[in-house]
């Protein structure tokens, strides 16, 4: 907590570390996302990103380290906690609850930061509160007109940007973005960029991302992980001219493209 | 909205309400003593439901509340505490209190595993049952009379009691509609979807499934309470593993997840089992292949195949 430059930042990472029996995932990661950056991870396959978002997000607990959210120590919360203070993340795979319409999952969102949900009498489809604020949610994200339709039979793209609506009713802090265009189609990638340059000024983000042109052109700084290890931090055009970097991981991307 | 999941629950409720009427006319306690152990069990039925088909939790011990909520009634009664309110207290209380123990130990795990641990502690109580001595150990427990209303026999007539449990019924179906339609229920049922997900939007879901299976032993404790009661008799059987498997098997028939499945249920199988073994008493073993062709060739049970035909829809 004496760290100097924990004062401003959203979210703070300090000596995170996580072994898999012998394999060391998360090795000595430290950084930082500061209000209305976006600050992406990228890294080969098996570099540990997500493994990382799991450790921050709570679904995993760190062997050393902490995770600050605005300055407070949140590595001992459970995810749910974090979730309500503030840390939201996406999944690389989509997560929507299925049964429910996609107005009742933002619903739901809402639910959790607004009263007690220890409530057993009274329509929670009739409470007019959640309602509208998760019509206004699904109206950001282009999906107004799909609110009555049940999560489940929404197309990919849908449930993508159903998880946004999600997300954004829960009024993040900071947000954790777990490979948000994989599977994505060229459109809803442009749809999706669009959305997190629209958002960030509002909602810092840590974005992972395999998607090189997509993170060099939102990111403003890219941390780069290798086998665990942070082995470059610094802005996009940094990055690119850094020759460890291009070494471990941008040539050889290079040479494939 | 307002087709199958609105009339099929009211037609049920009437039914039940003309039959003693019709009683009347065929003067036969049996139907009215019949009639009421299936409402009996269909209360406990429900009570399972609201756990099983909204939170996909898979509770193998839940005859366990009925025994207890029977215990608490005969024990009472044995020691001269014979009033209705006192008896049905004590039930829901020494029901809640179980199901707090050990729901909250229970829910620590997941899938199999629960199925196995709620099974245990459901022997357990079995085998605590037929160990008290006091109470009649394995032979189980007479009871002199029913609970008394205000200190008078109220209850003593069957058509009244049919009426008292028919009650019972329809609150706790009231009831159990009411909390799934709830905040609460919502939750319930997010839980039961998609936990990872629930965690990310800051819902745990432990909490919400313990209260969920507390309401839901208290809600099988009212119904052991009624059945003793009803027969005048507690015993050890009540709560034994094949019981908390005939309730599984009542949901799952008449359709897991809508409550009104579970009345079908509890009836089609008490009905069956009385009908079959009728003809031979090796019913079982016509019992057993039904079963198995009702879950195989009826998706959603009785009531989802009531639904298809009707062309109700389907949710």
């Amino acid at each position: 907590m004496t760290d100097a430059f924990l004062a401003d930042a959203v979210l703070s990472l300090r000596g995170l570390r996580k072994n898999f029996g012998g394999l060391r995932v998360t090795d000595d990661v430290s950084l930082d996302v500061l209000p209305g950056e976006i600050h992406a991870v990228i890294g080969p396959n098996g570099a540990g990103k997500t493994t990382l978002i799991h450790q921050i997000s709570g679904f995993l607990q760190p062997d050393a380290g902490q995770v600050f959210l605005a300055g407070t120590d949140v590595t001992r919360l459970p995810p749910d906690r974090r979730a309500r203070s503030g840390l939201t993340r996406s999944f690389q795979i989509t997560s929507v609850l299925p049964g429910f319409s996609a107005l009742e999952n933002v619903a739901l969102a809402v639910q959790a930061r607004s009263g007690s949900s220890f409530r057993f009498f009274g329509h929670a489809s009739g409470e007019e509160t959640l309602n509208s604020q998760a019509l206004a949610m699904l109206a950001e994200v282009g999906l107004a007109e799909r609110a009555e339709i049940t999560a489940g039979v929404l197309s990919h793209g849908e449930k993508r940007a159903l998880e946004c609506a999600i997300a954004l009713a829960m009024q993040p802090r900071v947000m954790l973005l777990d490979e948000p265009m994989a599977g994505a189609g060229h459109d809803e990638g442009q749809r999706l960029i669009a959305l997190m340059m629209r958002l960030k000024a509002r909602i810092p983000m840590l974005l992972v991302e395999h998607d090189m042109d997509a993170v060099f052109r939102v990111a403003d700084r890219v941390s780069v992980l290798v086998y665990g290890r942070i082995i470059a931090t610094g802005t996009p055009a940094e990055i690119r001219a850094n020759r460890q970097v291009r070494e471990a991981y941008l040539g050889e991307e290079e040479t494939h493209a | 909205m307002l087709r199958s999941s609105r009339i099929i629950p009211f037609i049920l409720f009437a039914a039940l309400a003309a039959i003693p009427l019709l009683g009347l006319f065929i003067r036969d306690g049996y139907v009215l003593s019949l009639i009421s152990r299936v409402m009996i069990l269909a209360i406990a039925a429900i009570a399972l439901d609201l756990i099983l088909g909204f939170g996909a939790l898979v509770s193998f011990g839940h005859a366990a509340f009925i025994g207890i909520g029977a215990y608490a009634m005969g024990i009472l009664a044995s020691h001269g505490h014979d009033g209705f309110l006192t008896g049905l207290l004590a039930a829901l209380a020494a029901s809640a209190l179980f199901a707090l123990i050990t729901g909250a130990i229970s829910l620590r795990t997941k899938g199999v595993y629960f199925i196995m641990i709620t099974l245990a502690f459901g022997q357990m109580a079995f085998y605590t049952a037929s160990s008290l001595r006091a109470y009649g150990g394995d032979d189980g427990l007479t009871v002199a009379a029913r609970s008394l209303v205000m200190g008078g026999k109220l209850l003593k007539d069957d058509r009244v009691f049919y009426y008292v449990v028919l009650l019972c019924l329809i609150g706790v179906y009231g009831l159990c509609r009411t909390i799934v339609a709830s905040r609460f229920g919502r939750v319930l049922q997010g839980a039961k979807q998609n936990p990872q997900r629930m965690q990310a939007i800051g819902f745990s879901p432990y909490p919400y499934q313990l209260a969920a299976y507390v309401i839901s032993g208290m809600i099988g404790g009212l119904s052991g309470f009624l059945l003793a009661n009803l027969t005048e008799f507690v015993s050890p059987a009540y709560m034994s593993w094949q019981r908390s498997g005939e309730l599984i098997v009542m949901v799952v028939m008449g359709g897991i997840g809508s409550l009104h499945g579970a009345i079908i249920g509890a009836a089609a199988f008490l009905l069956l089992e009385e009908w079959l073994s009728g003809f031979t008493e090796h019913w079982k073993v016509i019992f057993g292949p039904m079963l198995v062709l009702i879950v195989l060739f009826m998706k959603g049970g009785i009531l989802g195949f009531i639904q298809r035909v009707t062309g109700g829809r389907h949710d």
